[in-house]
C-alpha cells in the first residue's frame, strides 16, 4: 500500500526533547531518524557577528504572537546550542503549584525528590558544574553586590559551561565557538549518531497522519539560507513518533495533524505559558558602584562591563519561597541580552508615560549600554496562552528570510500574572535604585507582548485528561505511540531556567517510551549509560523503571 | 525642492527611522533628520540600507509604507491644524514633536497597523544597536556610529571577542539559605 521510507522512531527536533530520546532510543537498538527543521551548523561556524545570515540569525527563531514573543533554537542541537546553559533545579514549591486549574497541576507521580535521579542523568551527561566566585563575571558581580548591599542573598546558579574554555565573550546566542558552553552537539547528538541514529537538517515537520499500524510523518525541506523557500517535500513511516519541535511548534504539528489524525486532547495548543519571564534593564551610576558597592575594575572603572560575560551568573533566590503564595513566587537573574532583537522594548529610565521606548532620551540610554545592568524575571504565570489555527506551514508565517516570524499563540496575562510581575519589578527597583546606584524600568509589553525564551506547557503531562494532552509518561491522550518530550510537556511555569527540567523530563520518559516500542515489535532496551560511558546515574535509575512504564 | 518619488521615498523613510533614534543634521537645509539629538542616528547607522535588503522583509513594502506614513501624517496634520510646507513628503513636513506623536498612535497597543510599524522600527533600531547589514567586525573598524555611539568593544586580531579582564573576582554576596548542597534552590 505504501513505498515511503520506513523507521522504528521518528523524532522530531534535535534540542533537549529530541538528542534525548534520540539518543537512548538509538544506544538501545532502535532505527532512529530525527527531522530537525534549522540547520546542522558546526563550532566553527558560529558567528561572532550580527550580520543578517550569520549564525545569530541562521540558528535563532523569534515569531511574533498577539500578546507573547517567542525566541527559540532553529537549529540542529535545538535551545541547547543558543541558549545560555543556566541549569538550576526546579524548587521544590513548584511540583505542587495548583495553576489556574484548582488542583495540583504537575502528575502525582513526579515531584523534586522523584524527579532528583534524573536530573542527576542530565547533570552527568552534559556535564553540569559549579561555578565560583573567582570566575563571575562583572555583570553577576555587580548584581550580587546589589543585592547584599540591599539586604538580600545571591547565588551562582550551575551551568552547562566548561569555564576553562570560556573567554567570556557573550556571543553564546549565536552558538559557542569555543565549546564552552555544553550544548547538545557535544554529547547526546554526536552519541546518537554513533549509535547510527540519522539526523537530517532543514527538514520541517508539518503534519502526522496515520497508514495501518504506522504514522506518516510528512516534511518539507527548507532552503539552507532562505527559510521562505521550500525546496522539496516527502514522508517517513514509524511505528513510534517522538514530538520535541519544542513548546513554540510542538502544538502546531499536533493541530495540523488533528483533520487527519483525529480528535486532539483538549490540552493540545492551550495552557501556553512564557515560564513568568519578564526583563528590566538597569543604568548603572558607575560613580555610585564606586562609592556605595566599593566596585572597580584594574582598567580603572568601576562596571562598564555589559558586553563581558557569559550570560545569567548570577540570581537572587529570595521569593523562592513555597510559604509565599502563589505568582508572588519569583528568581531574579542578572542577565546579559546582545543588541538586536531587545534593545527596542527596554525603555528609558527616568522618561514618564508609556513611550519610553524610542525617541532623544533613549539614544542617550544607548550612549550608555555599557553600563547597563539587565535582571531577568522568572515567575509564575497562569497559563494564559493559546495557539490559534496552524499557519500553511511550520509554525509560523515567515516574514524575514531567517528568524522573524508571525505566529497563531494569543496572550493575556491574568491578574496574577500581572500581579507576580509587579512585585518582581518593585523587588529589582528596590535593590539597584537604592542609594542612587542606578536608574531600572521595565521592557514594555506594549510593542510585541510579553517575551519569553523559556516557552512552555503547550501541550503537558499531568493526570487530568482535561487539562493535560500528555499522560505522567508523556503519551499523547488516545494517539497512543506519540509522544512529545520537550518544553511543551512541562505543565507550568518553574520560576528558574527550564532546560535542566526539560531534560530530566525527558530521561525520565524513555522507559515508558522503551515499552511502548516493545509492544509495537521494534528491538529495543533501555539501559544506555551516559553518553560519554558514565554509569554512576544510569544504575541510580534502575530501581525506579517499573514505576515509569505503568500506564 | 525635487519630490520625485525616489526622493519621497527616501526622505520620508530617513525621517521615519531617525524618529526612532535621532541624530543631528547633516546638513542646515536637512529637513529628513529633525536634529532632535546630537551625534549620529538610526540613518546615520544604516537604516535605510538595512529596510532596502530583502532579507528582512519589509524591503518589498518600502513604497506601502511611504505611502501610508505620508496619509498618516497628512490626516494628523489636518485633525491638529498644523500648517505643513506642501514642498517636501507630509511625514517630513512634521516636526520631532509631531512626527513622535503620530509613532506613538500607529505603534499603540490596538491600532489595526501596529505590527507592521513595530517590525520597520525594529529594523531602524537594529541598524543602530548591531549594523545587522554589514560585517560586525568590519562595522567596527570603519567606526559604525551605533556600535561606536555604544562603546561596543573591538574583537582580537582574529575577529574574535575574549575577555580576559571578566571578574571582580571575589565573593560579593551570600548564598540564600536554603540552597541545597548541590547549589540548587530548596
Amino acid at each position: 500500500m505504501t513505498s515511503a521510507e520506513r523507521t522504528d522512531i521518528l523524532v522530531i527536533g534535535s534540542g533537549f526533547g529530541g538528542a534525548i530520546t534520540a539518543y537512548h532510543l538509538a544506544a538501545g537498538g532502535a532505527k532512529v531518524v530525527i527531522l530537525e527543521r534549522g540547520p546542522w551548523v558546526p563550532s566553527d561556524e558560529f558567528d561572532q557577528g550580527f550580520e543578517l545570515g550569520t549564525s545569530s540569525t541562521r540558528i535563532f527563531d523569534f515569531v511574533a504572537g498577539d500578546g507573547m514573543s517567542v525566541l527559540g533554537g532553529n537549529c540542529v542541537g535545538g535551545g541547547s546550542v543558543v541558549y545560555f546553559a543556566t541549569m538550576p533545579r526546579a524548587p521544590r514549591f513548584v511540583f505542587e503549584r495548583q495553576g489556574s486549574v484548582g488542583r495540583r497541576m504537575w502528575p502525582s507521580a513526579i515531584n523534586r525528590d522523584s524527579l532528583e535521579p534524573w536530573y542527576d542523568r542530565v547533570t552527568e551527561a552534559l556535564p553540569i558544574s559549579h561555578q565560583t566566585w573567582e570566575q563571575v563575571p562583572y555583570p553577576g558581580g555587580l548584581w550580587a553586590a546589589a543585592c547584599n548591599h540591599a539586604g538580600r542573598t545571591a547565588n551562582l546558579p550551575n551551568v552547562a559551561i566548561d569555564t576553562s574554555l570560556c573567554t567570556n565573550c557573550n556571543w553564546m546566542m549565536a552558538g559557542c565557538r569555543f565549546d564552552a558552553k555544553r550544548s547538545l552537539l557535544l554529547n547526546y547528538l554526536p552519541a546518537a549518531v554513533s549509535h547510527n541514529a540519522e539526523i537530517r537538517p532543514l527538514h520541517e515537520v508539518q503534519k502526522i497522519t496515520r497508514v495501518d499500524d504506522w504514522y506518516r510523518v510528512h516534511y518539507n525541506v527548507i532552503d539552507d539560507e532562505d527559510y521562505r523557500e521550500t525546496t522539496g517535500s516527502g514522508e517517513i513511516d514509524a511505528k513510534i513518533v517522538i514530538v520535541a519541535a519544542g513548546a513554540g511548534a510542538t502544538p502546531v504539528i499536533l493541530q495540523r495533524s488533528e483533520p487527519e489524525l483525529g480528535t486532539m486532547p483538549y490540552g493540545v495548543g492551550r495552557y501556553f505559558s512564557g515560564n513568568g519571564e519578564r526583563l528590566n534593564t538597569a543604568v548603572i551610576d558607575e560613580d555610585k558602584a564606586r562609592e556605595v558597592l566599593g566596585l572597580s575594575r584594574p582598567n580603572g572603572s568601576a562596571y562598564e562591563a555589559n558586553q563581558i560575560g557569559r550570560g545569567p551568573t548570577v540570581v537572587c533566590w529570595d521569593h523562592l519561597d513555597g510559604s509565599l503564595p502563589e505568582h508572588s513566587r519569583f528568581a531574579l537573574e542578572q542577565l546579559y541580552f546582545p543588541p538586536g532583537l531587545g534593545t527596542i522594548l527596554a525603555q528609558a529610565p527616568g522618561v514618564e508615560g508609556r513611550y519610553a521606548w524610542f525617541g532623544p532620551e533613549k539614544k542617550e540610554m544607548l550612549r550608555h549600554w555599557k553600563s547597563w545592568l539587565t535582571i531577568f524575571i522568572l515567575s509564575e504565570d497562569n497559563n494564559e496562552g493559546v495557539f490559534g489555527p496552524p499557519p500553511p506551514t511550520g509554525n509560523s508565517a515567515r516574514i524575514s528570510q531567517q528568524m522573524l516570524g508571525r505566529g497563531a499563540l494569543s496572550y493575556e496575562p491574568s491578574k496574577e500574572t500581572l500581579r507576580g510581575w509587579a512585585e518582581a519589578d518593585a523587588e529589582i527597583k528596590d535593590i539597584l535604585e537604592r542609594d542612587g546606584l542606578a536608574k531600572v524600568r521595565p521592557w514594555t509589553n506594549d510593542l510585541v507582548g510579553a517575551y519569553t525564551v523559556h516557552p512552555l506547557s503547550s501541550c503537558r503531562i499531568g493526570d487530568d485528561p482535561g487539562t493535560s494532552a500528555l499522560d505522567h509518561r508523556h503519551e499523547l491522550r488516545n494517539h497512543p505511540g506519540i509522544f512529545v518530550t520537550d518544553g511543551s510537556a512541562v505543565p507550568g511555569a518553574l520560576t528558574v531556567n527550564p532546560a535542566l527540567t526539560i531534560a530530566a523530563l525527558a530521561e525520565r520518559a524513555i522507559p515508558g517510551i522503551v515499552q511502548a516500542a516493545q509492544d509495537r515489535g521494534i528491538q529495543v532496551k533501555y539501559g544506555a549509560p551516559a553518553p560519554d560511558g558514565a554509569r554512576s546515574a544510569a544504575r541510580a535509575v534502575t530501581p525506579l523503571l517499573p514505576s515509569l512504564v505503568a500506564r | 525642492m525635487d519630490t520625485s518619488t525616489e526622493t519621497t521615498r527616501t526622505m520620508t523613510l530617513e525621517a521615519f527611522a531617525d524618529t526612532f533614534v535621532p541624530g543631528e543634521k547633516r546638513s542646515p537645509d536637512d529637513v529628513a533628520i529633525a536634529g532632535a539629538a546630537y551625534g549620529a542616528g538610526a540613518v546615520a547607522a544604516g537604516a535605510i540600507e538595512l529596510l532596502e535588503m530583502p532579507a528582512t522583509g519589509v524591503a518589498s513594502g518600502l513604497d506601502d509604507i511611504v505611502t501610508t506614513l505620508n496619509d498618516h501624517a497628512s490626516s494628523y496634520a489636518a485633525e491638529h491644524h498644523i500648517p505643513i510646507d506642501v514642498a517636501v513628503p507630509p511625514f517630513v513636513a512634521l516636526d520631532y514633536e509631531h512626527r513622535s506623536a503620530l509613532i506613538r498612535e500607529l505603534t499603540a497597543p490596538g491600532h489595526p497597523e501596529k505590527e507592521f510599524w513595530v517590525l520597520t522600527a525594529l529594523f531602524c533600531f537594529m541598524a543602530f544597536d548591531t549594523a545587522a547589514h554589514m560585517d560586525t567586525v568590519s562595522a567596527l573598524e570603519n567606526g559604525h556610529p551605533g556600535l561606536t555611539t555604544m562603546g561596543f568593544t573591538k574583537p582580537d586580531p582574529d575577529g574574535l571577542w575574549r575577555f580576559p579582564d571578566y571578574s571582580y573576582g571575589r565573593q560579593l554576596a551570600r548564598s540564600h539559605p536554603d540552597t541545597t548542597p548541590n547549589g540548587d534552590p530548596a
